[in-house]
């Protein structure tokens, strides 16, 4: 499933990083501590946050992440968003919280 | 090759920059990519550490056929007892930067398993040397 299905599928906000959208999901990783993300997070997942602040695009950027969907209706911050407009990993949001978030995109993922 | 880059505590908007930089490096170098991520996930976290707790520091990258050595310097705090520094969970990180995710106190350990040798030196109140070592070609684990 490409990121650009899921946000067909779930409605999702796409704030910035387009480019990534034809990006190709092969899972998530759900987890609000970034060294935790740094540790176990692979290639190519989606990863779901709640963070919001800039070092989430270092992050997802360094670790060749899918997309970033941030839960429970926040936005990224403005310098996020600014530095995240010359970034290719989309950053994603959505009302849904972690929980919904994650067992709907599981399904998705393993459906297909 | 020698790469240098400043880190100023507390300016989190520039820590992963020096990662980034090395990554695309190593990367137009074809080093293996499983190497690659290994280095990334060790430097962002060291990087982090400056920032998140030193007053300024240093990145020096050294790049040779087949190895990077990576050396942080940092003007700090340093690190009382490295042992229990080392230990996964311990941080000494501000509310402000838990609040931002990092301080899970995996940072150390998470730069331990992902590179070859890593040593660390710190005198209190002055500050803290971190050396990392890594082969570009992978061991067989």
């Amino acid at each position: 499933m490409k990121v650009s299905d899921l946000v067909r599928e779930l409605g999702l906000t796409v704030f910035c990083g387009e480019a990534g959208l034809a990006v190709e999901i092969s899972g998530g990783y759900t987890s609000d501590l970034l060294s935790d993300v740094m540790g176990h997070m692979e290639e190519g997942m989606l990863w779901i946050t709640m963070q919001t602040h800039q070092n989430i695009l270092a992050v997802a950027t360094l670790k060749d992440a899918a997309a970033v969907l941030i839960v429970n209706g926040a936005v990224p911050d403005e310098e996020t968003l600014a530095k995240g407009k010359e970034e290719d990993v989309p950053l994603l949001g959505t009302t849904l919280s972690a929980f919904e978030a994650n067992g709907r995109i599981y399904q998705l993922l393993h459906k297909a | 090759m020698q790469f240098r880059f400043e880190l100023e505590g507390g300016n989190f908007s520039k820590a992963g920059y020096a990662s980034s930089q090395i990554k695309k490096v190593l990367k137009q170098l074809s080093v293996d990519p499983r190497v690659i991520k290994r280095v990334v996930v060790a430097l962002y976290e060291a990087e982090v550490n400056v920032v998140a707790h030193a007053w300024r520091g240093t990145v020096q990258a050294d790049i040779d056929a087949d190895k990077i050595g990576l050396l942080l310097q940092d003007e700090g705090p340093g690190i009382p007892d490295i042992d229990q520094a080392m230990q996964e969970g311990y941080s000494t990180a501000s509310p402000a930067v838990r609040e931002m995710g990092f301080g899970a106190g995996m940072g150390l350990p998470n730069m331990k398993k992902n590179v070859d040798e890593l040593t660390i030196e710190s005198k209190v109140g002055k500050g803290t040397t971190v050396r990392m070592l890594t082969y570009f070609a992978m061991k067989n684990n």
